[in-house]
């Protein structure tokens, strides 16, 4: 995973809210065996007409919001399905932060396997953000994960929580399984007590 | 201190809680599919990683795989390439798999409990959203992402965080055939998509421990669509009595050892919830949704929604696009909904007491002119313990198709798909956009609503037939 760094980049605006992972990466593209390759099917459904070209009325084919990295959005963002296509796809595509209110449990989780900053902000916070963009859309923000801030031009900055461990992780670009290894003899320890507790699973 | 059943499996499944790091929590039981598991092979390979122990693992395939003509070879290529990869996947690692010709295949969640795979108390995990369904058995049950399936086999660990408890009680009497669909779309609808967000659920209360296990599963199944990271039902005697015998449950010396255990799960009197939702059984009419997400849903006997009706301004747009996409009208009466497909099955409603409901209704009808109707058991056991109560021959009377197993028509990537602007009642557990095929317009609903409209061609109040 690439290290997370500071970056000023265009944000996109989606206002729809409970955007599911069956529309950022419809079922169709389930199949393959690889991680990579996924950005060309984000929204496919959405994006695409049914001749395959690009639907104008469809939030991030505007000209403006070409090259964004970040992404603001609706409630509960990444609901539905747990499949990691979803931010495979998102980050292929180009994005490494999300800005919403909330976002769906395991779809949460994912992002930040992928090198993808998922931001909680409250309400209205993203009201004001939202409305910044549509109202000079390629506005740029400044994401700055150490400093946990994000700027904008209009005058809308804010300082985010986020949980430390998540925090290291992306901006070390540290591979989990290697943390959790470090544990090695913790989990076998823990698992010859589980043999004498519960000898039954061990059969 | 008096301990939630969720705080006892967390605290009892702890490896490493340390400050400035996420809880490790060890994992019982590992289940897999072929969609969400061969880049989770593919990393353990390039970072020369094992499976930490094989014995965790189930699994099966169920999402690609065909529910006709099962003996020719699968025709999509990269569908074909996916289960070969399962099948190098399983043999390279040693693991238990239940290929497409094993007499054991089946939809995952319908699969593992069949063989007594999960017991009470474990926590499992799955690359599927509704692992949610073996809470069931008083397990902590979820979805992770294929990253976390990488992470499960490498370390038998995952870094978690801590769920609040949300109590769901639900307590009186079911109406006839209102079902633990019902109950679970009716909680969707009351607390949203978003409701249990943050929280793992326990479902408590009289209409519960009515539930069979199956009914339960069907329950915990759809915690998810709730938001929630679980659904818990506490194990009582049906539980018990449910996994004696099976494959995988303890027996001989071992049986009472288990039972001791599991009987000291349930959550302590007076454990205290972070929060609490009731409902009373008796006001649940059997459940369909209208819209593209599982908390757009109505009781059968009232109408679809007109946006304006929404005070919250985002369901109020939400609404609206729905309407849109399902080509409804606001205050059209749900019966009179006409449909074009039906599909009983999927890990929510594919399990042997879904058919036997539905054939009830089914028998002696006939699938209205212009309508499909298929009949897709979850697993070989589920379609031969049906073939062998003849409920094969009920819905092949009707005019019904009677499929091989596997996820099919729940989200439409083997090939059971609807065409643009076809209306289908699925007994399944998601309505979004393009879920059963691009432009398919999805309605949730119980199988025995399901079968009463195949035959009618829309929906009825099945409490009146």
């Amino acid at each position: 995973m690439e290290p997370y760094k500071k970056h000023e980049s265009i944000a996109a605006l989606m206002n729809r809210s409970n955007v599911d992972t069956d529309q950022i990466i419809p079922k169709q593209f389930l199949k393959k065996v690889e991680r990579s390759g996924f950005g060309q099917h984000l929204f496919h459904d959405w994006r695409f007409n049914d001749d395959g070209s690009d639907n104008p009325e469809f939030e991030l084919n505007k000209p403006a919001f070409k090259g964004a990295k970040v992404l603001v959005v609706g409630d509960n963002f990444g609901c539905g399905s747990s499949r990691e296509h979803a931010p495979w796809a998102i980050a292929d595509y180009g994005f490494n932060t999300i800005i919403s209110t909330s976002y769906a449990d395991i779809f949460y989780n994912n992002c930040f396997k992928n090198g993808i900053l998922a931001i909680k902000v409250d309400k209205a916070q993203l009201d004001k953000l939202m409305a910044e963009i549509a109202a000079n859309e390629g506005v740029r923000f400044v994401v700055d994960l150490e400093n946990q801030q994000v700027t904008t031009p209009g005058g809308n900055s804010f300082s985010f929580e986020i949980d430390p461990f998540r925090k290291g992780n992306l901006l070390s670009g540290l591979d989990d399984i290697g943390l959790t290894l470090k544990h090695v003899d913790k989990i076998t320890q823990y698992e010859q007590q589980h043999k004498q507790n519960f000898p039954w699973l061990w059969v | 201190m008096k301990k939630t059943m969720y705080e006892k499996i967390w605290d009892s499944h702890l490896v490493v809680d340390e400050a400035g790091q996420a809880p490790l929590l060890y994992v019982d039981r590992h289940l897999m599919h072929e969609v969400t598991s061969p880049q989770a092979f593919e990393g353990l390979r390039l970072s020369g990683r094992k499976v930490r122990n094989p014995h965790s693992i189930l699994a099966t395939m169920d999402h690609c795989v065909p529910t006709k003509n099962r003996d020719l070879p699968i025709a999509d290529p990269i569908a074909k390439k996916q289960i070969e990869t399962m099948a190098e996947n399983c043999l390279e690692n040693g693991l238990n798999l239940y290929d497409m010709k094993n007499p054991n295949n089946g939809v995952i969640h319908v699969v593992v409990p069949e063989h007594g795979f999960v017991h009470p108390g474990m926590v499992v995990v799955c690359g599927d959203s509704h692992t949610a369904t073996h809470g069931a058995f008083g397990a902590l049950a979820f979805g992770i992402g294929t990253s976390e399936v990488e992470h499960v086999m490498a370390t038998q660990t995952l870094p978690q965080k801590k769920s609040k408890t949300m109590q769901v009680v639900v307590n009186g009497a079911l109406s006839k055939y209102a079902s633990a669909k019902d109950i679970a779309l009716a909680i969707t609808g009351k607390i949203g998509t978003a409701g249990g967000t943050g929280y793992v659920i326990e479902y408590t209360g009289s209409a519960i421990r009515e539930l069979s296990m199956e009914g339960r599963m069907t329950l915990c199944n759809m915690a998810i669509e709730a938001g929630a990271r679980a659904g818990l039902v506490a194990p009582d005697e049906k539980t018990y009595e449910y996994l004696k015998g099976r494959e995988f449950a303890p027996s001989g010396q071992y049986w009472d050892q288990a039972l001791a255990y599991w009987k000291s799960l349930p959550s302590d009197e007076g454990a205290v919830f972070d929060a609490t939702v009731t409902l009373d059984a008796a006001d649940i009419a059997p459940q369909v949704s209208w819209g593209t997400s599982p908390e757009q849903v109505a009781g059968v006997d009232s109408v679809v929604p007109a946006p304006e009706s929404f005070a919250d301004e985002t369901k109020r747009k939400a609404c609206e696009g729905a309407l849109a996409y399902m080509g409804l009208k606001p205050n059209t009466k749900i019966t009179d909904i006409a449909i074009d497909y039906v599909f009983i099955g999927s890990c929510t409603n594919g399990r042997i007491e879904d058919f036997r409901i539905a054939a009830e209704v089914a028998k002696g009808t006939k699938v209205a002119g212009g309508v499909t109707a298929i009949a897709v058991p979850g697993s070989y056991h589920v379609k031969q313990q049906a073939e062998a109560e003849g409920l094969d021959k009920i819905f092949i009377d009707a005019g019904w198709q009677w499929r091989e197993p596997g996820c099919s028509m729940c989200l439409a990537m083997n090939g059971d798909e609807l065409t643009p602007g076809q209306r289908c009642a699925s007994t399944s557990n998601r309505n979004f956009e393009g879920r059963q095929g691009k432009g398919g317009r999805t309605h949730l609903v119980s199988p025995a609503m399901a079968a009463a409209a195949a035959a009618a061609g829309h929906f009825v109040d099945i409490r009146k037939l």
